[in-house]
C-alpha cells in the first residue's frame, strides 16, 4: 500500500517541534522566574509597568491607524488594478507589489532620510507615513486578489437588477471583497504592532512600539518577561484570529508573483 | 470467445468504510476473454471492486487471485493489469506518444520496440496522425482513445475500465460503445468493466454483475438478467418495468391487480406473498374487452419513436406502462392480457419491517436509534425484544416536529397502486414504508409510527 | 466607466506608485555620488560601484559575507521549503477532513504570527534545548515561516490534477517513487517554482526572524547587517549601489516572468 497521506508526516513533525514546541516555550518562559520556578510575576509586572502599558496602548493606536489608513489608500488601488476597464496591463500589479521584495530596513532607511532632507521632524506622522508606506503592498495584493477572482456576472446581475454602479459597489463588491479585506488586516495589523527595527529608524529612536520592548528584554537577557510580551501579543493575535474567521490567509499567499 | 478458464477468482471480499460497509462478501469469477461488466447505481461498490483489482485499495478480508496466484501482496505497479481511468488522467506534461510510452519506457523496452507498439496502438484506436500532439489540445473522444492505448499497449492480462464513456456526449458514447466491442474483440483481451449506464451494460457485455449497496444482486448474460431479474432491485434498475406485489397461489398460478394468472414459475409455496414483474412491451393491448384476461382504460399516450408509451389504469386500480406499436387515445377502454412465460415471479426480501429492540420502561421501546411508545404487555423494563411494523402503517412527515425519528428516502419503487421506499434513518439503519405519497430521492423526512402498530414479540420467536 | 472617473484613478494610481518608489528611487540616485550619507550630493561617480566590485572598502569583508550568507540562506531554506512543502501538500490533500483541518491550521500560524513571535520562540526553544544558535538554526527557522507558502501555492495545483493521474503512473508500472518523479512533480511544478520563488524571497527579505535565531558567532545576513550599521550611525555607503542593483535584478526577473505568464495566457 502507497498510502499518500503519510507523505505528510514529515511535515506534521516539522510543524510540532518549530511551530507548536517554540509556542509552548513562550507559555513556559512566561509563567517562570529567572531560576525556573513557576510564577506570575512575569505578566502582573506588565499589568503595573505604566511603561510597557502605555508603548502597548500606543502600539495599538498606531497599528489601527496604520490598517486604516491602508485600507482607504489601498482598496482603491486594488479596485482599479482589478478592473478591467481602468487598467489592462498585469505588469502595473506587478510594480505595485514590486517594492515589497526590496530590503525593507533599507527603503525605511531612504524613506527616513527624505523627511531628514525635507526638512520634516522625525516622530508619530512620519512613523504612521513610514508603516503605510511599507505596508501597503500587503493591503494591495489581497484586495486586488479577491476582486480579481471574483465572478463578473454577481455586478452585472446587480446591475440587470436595477443597481445603480454606487449600489452595485456598496451591496455586492464590497460584502464579496471583505476576505480580501481581512486578509490584508491580518497581514498589516499584528505586525505593524509588532515591528522593532523599522519603528526604531522612522522616529530616530523617539518612540518605541511594543516590538521594541519584547526585543530590548530579549537582547539583555531578560528572556522571561520578554516571553511574558510576546504571550500577550499572542493572545491578541488569537483573538483578532477569531475574530476574523479563523485565519484563512490562502488569498494573501496566492503565488505573489 | 470467451473460454472456461478463470482468468480472476474473488472470493468473500469485504471491505468498510468506518461503519459503512461498502463490500459485503463479494464472489465473482472471470473467464479469459470475456467481457464483464459490473453495474450498479453510483456507490454501490463497483468502484472500490475495481480499485481493489488493480490494487488501488486493500480489502479486509477475502483473496484476489489471478490466474490462480493470490495477488493482494502484489502492488499495482507489479500486476499485469491495466485501467483506463474516470476522467482518463493522462499525465498533462507529456504529449501523445509519452504518454502511451509511459508504461513502455518504465519496462525499460528497448527503443525501436517502443516506438513500434505505440504507432500499432495509436493506429487501433484510429489516431495515428497525433503522436506529438499535447494532451490537454484533445477533445473528450480522443483523449479517451489515448487512455485506452495507453492501458493497451503494455498487453495487460485484464483491461479495467472505470466508467469510461461516462465524460463523454450521448454521440460520441454510442460510437465509443461499438469501439470498444470490436478492440475487445481484436485483441482477446479481458475487459472488467464498470458503468452506472444499464444500456451501455446490456450492450457491451458477456456478462453483468449487478451490484447494490456491496452486495452483488445478480450476476447473468444481459438476456438473463433482463429477462429474468431476481429480485425488485434489478427489475427496476434494468430497462423499464411493471413491479407489483402479487401472491403465489399454487405452483404456477400467481395472483396480482386482482386477478389471477397462469405463470411459469414454481417452489414458493403456497399463498405466498410475492414481487411480479412484468415489462412494458410484454403486456398485449386490444381495443376490444371480449375474452382478454383483464380491462383498463389509457390515461396518457406519448409516442418514443418506436413504440408509443402508455400509462394505463386497470379495472383493480393500478396503474401499468404499456409499450406498444399501435396508439390508443386517452379514455378509451382497452382489454389486456400477459403470456406465463412473460410473467417473472420474485421472493420478496421482506414482508415487513423487524427490528432488534429492547423495553426502556413500561410502554416504550428503544429501536432505529430513538424511543418509541407502544404495548409491552407481558415484558419488563431490559427486556430484548423484537419490534415489528408493516410496510403501510409507518407515517412519514415532512417535517421533524411530532416525529420520533427522521430519515432520507434512499430509493423509490412504484408498485401500480403505491410508493414502496427505503428510507435511511438518523442511526443508519432503514426502514421500509408503503406510501400513497409522493417523494423525490434523498428528501427528508420525520418518522412516525402509531403506538398500535408496533408489534412486540419475544427476541428469540423472530429471526430479525 | 465614465471618461472623468478613467483620468482620476489613472492619476491615483502613479500618485501612489510615485510615493511608493520615492526611496528607492532615493537610493538609486544617491548611489552615483561619492558622499556618505544619503541625500547629501557631492557630483557624479561610479566611486561607489566601483568599490563594491573591487571590494576596496571599509568594512567589505562584512559586507561580501553577508550578501553571501544572505543568499545561501535563502537558497538553503527555500529548498528544504519546496521539498517538504510538496510532499506536505499531496499528503494533505489526502488526508480524512478532520486531520486535514488540523494540518491547515498548524500550517497557517506561522503565517498569521508576526515575525518578531516567530523568532522570540524559536530562540527559546533553542535556548532552552540548550542548542548553539548559528547558520543551521537560522537555515531552520527561515524553513519554518517559508513552508507554509509552498503548502498553499501547492495545493491549488492539486486540485486542478486529475484524482487518478498517481494511480494511473501506478498502474503502468511506476515505483510510488518514479510516480512521484515523473508525473506528480512535472504536474505540480509550476506550484513549486511559485512557492520557491516566494519562499526564496522572504527569507532573503527577512530581519527579525534572522536577529533572533542567528546567535552570538557574528553571523550576518544583508538585513541585520543593514540594522547594526544604522545603529552605529553611518551606514555603509556601498550599499546604495548594491541596493539599486538588486532591484534592477529583480524589477527584469518579474517582469520576464510577468511577460512568459501572460504569452502562456494568451496561448490558451
Amino acid at each position: 500500500m502507497n498510502k499518500r497521506s503519510t507523505w505528510a508526516l514529515p511535515y506534521f513533525i516539522f510543524l510540532l517541534l518549530f511551530v507548536v514546541l517554540p509556542l509552548i516555550m513562550v507559555v513556559v518562559y512566561a509563567f517562570q522566574d529567572n531560576s525556573g520556578h513557576f510564577t506570575l510575576s512575569n505578566i502582573a509586572k506588565f499589568f503595573s509597568d505604566g511603561d510597557s502599558l502605555g508603548t502597548f496602548a500606543l502600539s495599538i493606536e498606531v497599528a489601527v491607524e496604520n490598517t486604516l489608513l491602508c485600507i482607504l489608500l489601498g482598496y482603491p488601488a486594488a479596485y482599479i488594478l482589478a478592473d478591467k476597464n481602468l487598467n489592462r496591463s498585469a505588469v502595473t500589479v506587478v510594480l505595485f507589489i514590486l517594492p515589497m521584495w526590496i530590503n525593507a530596513l533599507m527603503r525605511t532607511l531612504a524613506t527616513a532620510e527624505l523627511f531628514n532632507m525635507a526638512g520634516i521632524q522625525l516622530g508619530k506622522g512620519t512613523l504612521l507615513f513610514g508603516m503605510c508606506y511599507d505596508f501597503l503592498p500587503f493591503m494591495i495584493y489581497p484586495i486586488y486578489n479577491q476582486l480579481n477572482k471574483m465572478d463578473k456576472s454577481y455586478a452585472e446581475a446587480a446591475q440587470d437588477l436595477g443597481a445603480t454602479p454606487a449600489e452595485v459597489f456598496r451591496k455586492v463588491t464590497l460584502p464579496l471583497s471583505m476576505p480580501g479585506v481581512w486578509s490584508g488586516v491580518m497581514m498589516v495589523f499584528m505586525p505593524t504592532v509588532s515591528t522593532f527595527a523599522i519603528s526604531e529608524f522612522l522616529t530616530n529612536n523617539k518612540i518605541k512600539l511594543f516590538g521594541t520592548i519584547i526585543q530590548e528584554n530579549i537582547n539583555n537577557s531578560m528572556w522571561n518577561y520578554g516571553a511574558a510580551l510576546s504571550l500577550i501579543m499572542l493572545i491578541i493575535i488569537a483573538i483578532t484570529t477569531v475574530l476574523q474567521g479563523g485565519g484563512n490567509t490562502e488569498d494573501a499567499a496566492g503565488g505573489a508573483i | 470467445m470467451a473460454s472456461e478458464e478463470r482468468i480472476i477468482d474473488i472470493g468473500h471480499l469485504c471491505k468498510s468504510f468506518g461503519e459503512k460497509k461498502v463490500l459485503d462478501d463479494i464472489n465473482l469469477y472471470v473467464r479469459k476473454g470475456e467481457f464483464l461488466t459490473l453495474l450498479g447505481p453510483s456507490g454501490c461498490g463497483k468502484t472500490t471492486l475495481l480499485r481493489m483489482i488493480a490494487g488501488f485499495m486493500r480489502p479486509d478480508s477475502g483473496s484476489i487471485l489471478l490466474e490462480g496466484k493470490d495477488i493482494l501482496d502484489t502492488p499495482p505497479h507489479l500486476r499485469p493489469l491495466n485501467t483506463v481511468f474516470q476522467r482518463y488522467a493522462l499525465f498533462p506534461h507529456l504529449d501523445v506518444y509519452d504518454n502511451i510510452a509511459f508504461g513502455l519506457k518504465l519496462k525499460k523496452v528497448p527503443e525501436e520496440e517502443i516506438d513500434k507498439r505505440v504507432r500499432k496502438v495509436l493506429k487501433l484506436v484510429a489516431m495515428s496522425d497525433y503522436e506529438d500532439r499535447d494532451v490537454e489540445t484533445l477533445s473528450g473522444g480522443q483523449q479517451q482513445r489515448i487512455a485506452i492505448a495507453r492501458a493497451i499497449v503494455n498487453r495487460p492480462k485484464v483491461l479495467l475500465l472505470d466508467e469510461p464513456l461516462a465524460a463523454l456526449d450521448l454521440k460520441m458514447r454510442k460510437d465509443m460503445q461499438i469501439e470498444l466491442k470490436e478492440m475487445h474483440q481484436k485483441l482477446g483481451i479481458t475487459f472488467i468493466y464498470v458503468t452506472h449506464d444499464q444500456e451501455e451494460a446490456l450492450t457491451l457485455s458477456d456478462t453483468i454483475v449487478v451490484m447494490n449497496e456491496g452486495k452483488i444482486q445478480q450476476i447473468g448474460t444481459p438476456t438473463d438478467i433482463y429477462n429474468e431479474p431476481v429480485n425488485s432491485f434489478v427489475a427496476d434498475f434494468i430497462g423499464e418495468s411493471n413491479i407489483l406485489n402479487g401472491t403465489m397461489i399454487e405452483d404456477k398460478r400467481v395472483s396480482f391487480i386482482g386477478h389471477d394468472f397462469d405463470c411459469v414459475d414454481k417452489g414458493f409455496g403456497e399463498n405466498v406473498p410475492v414481487d411480479v414483474v412484468i415489462r412494458p412491451e410484454d403486456i398485449y393491448i386490444k381495443k376490444n374487452t371480449e375474452g382478454e384476461q383483464f380491462t383498463g382504460t389509457v390515461r396518457s399516450c406519448t409516442f418514443k419513436g418506436v413504440h408509443y408509451e402508455m400509462f394505463v389504469d386497470t379495472d383493480s386500480g393500478n396503474e401499468l406502462m404499456i409499450q406498444d406499436y399501435n396508439a390508443f387515445e386517452p379514455g378509451t377502454t382497452v382489454g389486456m392480457h400477459i403470456r406465463p412465460g412473460d410473467i417473472q415471479v420474485m421472493k420478496k426480501e421482506r414482508t415487513q419491517n423487524s427490528y432488534r429492540a429492547s423495553v426502556v420502561a413500561d410502554g416504550r421501546v428503544s429501536f432505529l436509534g430513538a424511543e418509541w411508545e407502544c404495548s409491552t404487555d407481558g415484558f419488563s423494563a431490559g427486556d430484548e425484544v423484537i419490534a415489528r411494523i408493516a410496510f403501510g402503517k409507518v407515517d412519514l412527515l415532512d417535517h421533524e416536529d411530532e416525529a420520533v425519528t427522521t430519515g432520507n428516502v434512499d430509493f423509490i419503487l412504484y408498485k401500480g397502486n403505491h410508493y414502496h421506499l427505503t428510507i435511511k434513518t438518523e442511526s443508519g439503519e432503514k426502514i421500509w414504508v408503503d406510501t400513497n405519497d409522493v417523494w423525490d430521492k434523498n428528501d427528508f423526512v420525520g418518522i412516525r409510527i402509531a403506538p398500535k402498530d408496533i408489534q412486540i414479540v419475544k427476541a428469540d420467536d423472530g429471526n430479525e | 466607466m465614465m471618461k472623468g472617473g478613467r483620468i482620476f484613478a489613472k492619476i491615483y494610481l502613479w500618485v501612489l506608485m510615485a510615493v511608493l518608489y520615492a526611496p528607492i528611487v532615493f537610493i538609486a540616485v544617491f548611489s552615483f555620488t561619492e558622499a556618505k550619507s544619503l541625500g547629501n550630493w557631492t557630483g557624479f561617480s561610479l566611486r561607489l560601484y566601483q568599490n563594491l566590485f573591487t571590494g576596496s572598502m571599509q568594512n567589505s569583508a562584512g559586507l561580501l559575507s553577508a550578501v553571501k550568507n544572505t543568499v545561501l540562506i535563502a537558497l538553503a531554506a527555500a529548498t528544504a521549503a519546496t521539498i517538504l512543502g510538496t510532499l506536505a501538500a499531496i499528503g494533505i490533500s489526502k488526508l480524512k477532513p478532520r486531520n486535514r483541518a488540523v494540518m491547515s491550521f498548524l500550517n497557517n500560524i506561522p503565517m498569521i504570527n508576526p515575525d518578531i513571535i516567530t523568532g522570540v520562540s524559536l530562540f527559546l526553544l533553542f535556548v532552552f534545548l540548550h542548542i548553539s544558535q548559528g547558520y543551521t538554526t537560522v537555515i531552520l527557522a527561515h524553513i519554518t515561516f517559508c513552508t507554509p507558502y509552498v503548502v498553499l501555492n501547492v495545493m491549488p495545483k492539486l486540485s486542478q490534477l486529475n484524482p487518478n493521474i498517481y494511480e494511473a503512473a501506478l498502474d503502468l508500472g511506476a515505483t510510488p517513487m518514479q510516480a512521484l518523479r515523473k508525473v506528480l512533480v512535472p504536474a505540480l511544478r509550476p506550484g513549486m517554482i511559485s512557492g520557491f520563488i516566494l519562499s526564496f524571497t522572504m527569507s532573503l527579505d527577512d530581519f527579525a526572524v534572522t536577529f533572533f535565531t542567528r546567535g552570538t558567532i557574528g553571523l550576518d545576513t544583508l538585513s541585520t547587517f543593514i540594522y547594526t550599521d544604522a545603529r552605529k550611525g553611518g551606514l555603509t555607503p556601498e550599499l546604495k549601489p548594491l541596493m539599486t542593483i538588486i532591484f534592477l535584478i529583480i524589477l527584469v526577473v518579474l517582469l520576464l516572468i510577468n511577460i512568459r505568464n501572460s504569452k502562456n495566457d494568451n496561448k490558451r
